[in-house]
């Protein structure tokens, strides 16, 4: 005993074997390295470009792209700027993710509840979607919407059609466009106040059944205050819009939106494969809510939606929201497969044509990099918040 | 209870209660009833009539079906074969008459079940709001007399995280009285608390007893069915074996799997 107390006395280790010091001596290194290798790096660069004179710098925006690009959101023609271009690449990426983002929510969720249900064929069919499409490359899925699926459509003169209105045909989905007329602006107020009127019923609604427990149908009401206010007000302003309707020019469709058969490919693509591993996630979100909060919800007369959605989901969320988040920044980053089948996204326009042509290479992937690192920055932000909303409140 | 009892005020500590209860109607009847867990036979021809107001205490060694049984009555577990008809209407695979039982039928489970991201207010005002449709107001008054019945109303607005086993447990008979049951089940409320946590629980079932509450009570809690079991049921082997007042039950078993069980839990 006494001779433990005198050993175990703080005798004031050496400095290498102090943990303290051994920590703050490691993470000296560790960073002395990262500099020399980035410094390294930019100072290579820097001599190579020299020595090749290619000159640095941002100037190469404002020059000529010279190139057409397929599809654009932004208006564009081959005499605009490199930086023109880089505004179309990234609304093209925006548009497909954001298009995938809803649709592999909305699939997502329907498959992983249905992976649940005690209808032994719809849970079976969820089980082998899940299995077959999440272990499949996404690559290949692409290739096979685009190439198997879209490609074999038939040609522009046999185009399936739809009332002669919607045609489908293997360059893309024509559809009539709208075009507003004067006196449309009726039907824009018409949509804003069907909007405000609806979030003030919902608040009513609310009230009403702190105050009398009567549970106002929210959702038809509101429904039909959102379409028939609209229509209403387009019949009265003397239906103030007009039908583009696509129509056969020569070889193709000219006229109403089209909706390119890369875009859709590439859509289909991201929404399957995303779907499938956000069902899996729905699913685990779903079983971690013990057996038991189901019971006691029956056991207190909630039936099964009702239970569901106020015992079930709630519980679920901040499980299942974490995983989501990064599936919704795998989508968005694997929409640069686009340039495998030429949409004409971020990377397939501005990293590929545009780099190709001017060849400013650490300019152009800098960019890049830091569009989609911001991307993915704000749907964390975003889903961060949200997940704090939905939060537990324990303690 | 807002229920329609009768004048006659029971005391939890009669102990001749049958005989009181001869006039009232049947609440609960279990005819020769199934159960089986694929081949696994659990529940062999039960037969049980519960009178309004009737305490009935159901013991018996783990995996004996108690449990199981009790879980039949409120639908949380589907019989296979026979009748079980809850305050007139029959428990079949018609969701409307599950739901109107699962209305009458409150339930209280070893694990508390609460709902923890709802306080202890929220849990017991959800159900009273969605299925009974009653304004939120009222729902809160109710709630907070059950709290304070069952003494923890300054608890309400902490959520179930940050109370004790034993308030959980109380706020979880609240929140199924709450919903102004006919018929309270106890699933071994108790099981799950530390012993000093045992006492706050039964005594507050106790007082429940006493108001003249129809209740079934899965429990290995004798001193419990001593003073308030108008019937202790003994099950073994999925099949009611025994069925006798308290006094008669402790005292002068029938059976011998029963006299077994007895000296088994009595011994210490």
């Amino acid at each position: 005993m006494k001779k433990q107390t005198i050993d175990s006395r703080p005798a004031g280790p050496k400095p290498w074997y102090d943990p303290r010091v051994r920590s703050l001596f490691f993470q000296a290194v560790v960073i002395a390295f990262v500099f020399w290798g980035g410094w390294t790096l930019v100072d290579n660069t820097l001599s190579n470009m020299e020595s090749r004179g290619i000159s640095t710098g941002f100037g190469f925006l404002d020059e000529s792209a010279g190139f057409a690009i397929i599809m654009s959101l932004v208006p564009y023609d081959a005499t605009m700027s490199y930086g023109r271009t880089f505004w179309v690449g990234l609304t093209n990426t925006l548009l497909v993710s954001a298009m995938g983002v809803v649709a592999a929510t909305i699939l997502g969720f329907l498959i992983g509840v249905a992976r649940l249900s005690n209808n032994w064929l719809v849970a079976k069919i969820s089980l082998v979607y899940i299995e077959v499409i999440r272990n499949i490359p996404l690559l290949l899925q692409i290739f096979f919407w685009y190439f198997a699926v879209l490609s074999n459509l038939p040609s522009p003169r046999q185009s399936v059609d739809v009332g002669g209105t919607v045609f489908l045909n293997n360059r893309g989905l024509y559809l009539p466009e709208p075009l507003t007329q004067d006196g449309f602006g009726l039907v824009w107020g018409a949509i804003i106040v069907a909007i405000v009127a609806v979030v003030g019923l919902k608040r009513w609604a609310k009230r009403r059944q702190l105050a009398t427990g009567e549970i106002f149908p929210t959702f038809r009401v509101g429904l039909a205050i959102v379409v028939l206010l609209p229509v209403l007000a387009y019949f009265v302003a003397g239906q103030p819009l007009v039908w583009d309707i696509p129509a056969l020019k020569g070889f193709n469709f000219g006229g109403g939106i089209t909706l390119i058969p890369e875009l859709a490919a590439l859509w289909i693509a991201l929404s399957l494969y995303t779907a499938s591993f956000i069902a899996e996630i729905v699913r685990s979100g779903i079983l971690s809510v013990s057996k038991g909060q189901t019971e006691a919800a029956h056991a207190l007369g909630l039936p099964n939606g009702l239970t569901l959605r106020l015992v079930v989901i709630p519980q679920a969320m901040r499980v299942i929201i974490p995983p989501l988040t990064s599936q919704y920044l795998n989508l968005v980053k694997n929409s640069s497969l686009a340039t495998a089948i030429g949409y004409p996204d971020l990377v397939a326009v501005f990293m590929g044509t545009t780099l190709n042509q001017t060849g400013q290479a650490v300019e152009v992937v800098a960019i890049t990099m830091a569009v989609y690192l911001t991307i993915s920055l704000l749907i964390s932000l975003f889903m961060n918040i949200y997940n704090r909303a939905v939060a537990i409140k324990e303690r | 209870m807002g229920n329609s009892m009768t004048e006659q005020t029971q005391t939890p500590e009669t102990q001749s209660a049958p005989s009181s209860q001869e006039d009232k109607p049947d609440i609960i009847r279990v005819e020769q009833m199934h159960k089986w867990y694929g081949d696994f036979h659990v529940l062999k021809d039960l037969n049980l009539t519960v009178k309004q107001g009737e305490r009935i205490v159901i013991c018996g060694p783990s995996g004996s079906g108690k449990s199981t049984f009790i879980r039949c009555i409120n639908r949380l577990e589907e019989h296979q074969q026979g009748k079980i008809i809850v305050d007139d209407v029959e428990l079949t695979d018609d969701v409307r008459h599950i739901d109107t039982v699962r209305r009458e039928v409150g339930m209280v489970f070893q694990h508390f079940n609460l709902f923890p991201h709802l306080t202890v207010l929220e849990n017991c005002c959800l159900s009273p709001i969605w299925v009974r449709k009653i304004p939120r107001k009222e729902a809160e008054a109710t709630a907070m007399e059950y709290l304070e019945r069952v003494k923890i109303p300054d608890q309400a607005n902490k959520y179930p995280g940050q109370l004790s086993g034993g308030q959980q447990q109380r706020v979880a008979i609240a929140r199924a009285l709450c919903m102004k049951p006919k018929i309270m089940l106890f699933d071994e409320p108790t099981s799950a608390l530390d012993p000093e946590m045992i006492k706050e629980v039964l005594d507050v079932m106790i007082e429940l007893a006493g108001s003249g509450m129809t209740m079934l009570c899965v429990t290995h809690e004798m001193g419990f069915a001593k003073t308030v079991a108008d019937r202790v049921i003994f099950m073994d082997g999925g099949e009611i074996v025994e069925e006798a007042p308290p006094h008669e039950f402790f005292s002068h078993p029938k059976e011998p799997r029963t006299q077994k069980f007895l000296q088994q839990i009595l011994q210490h």
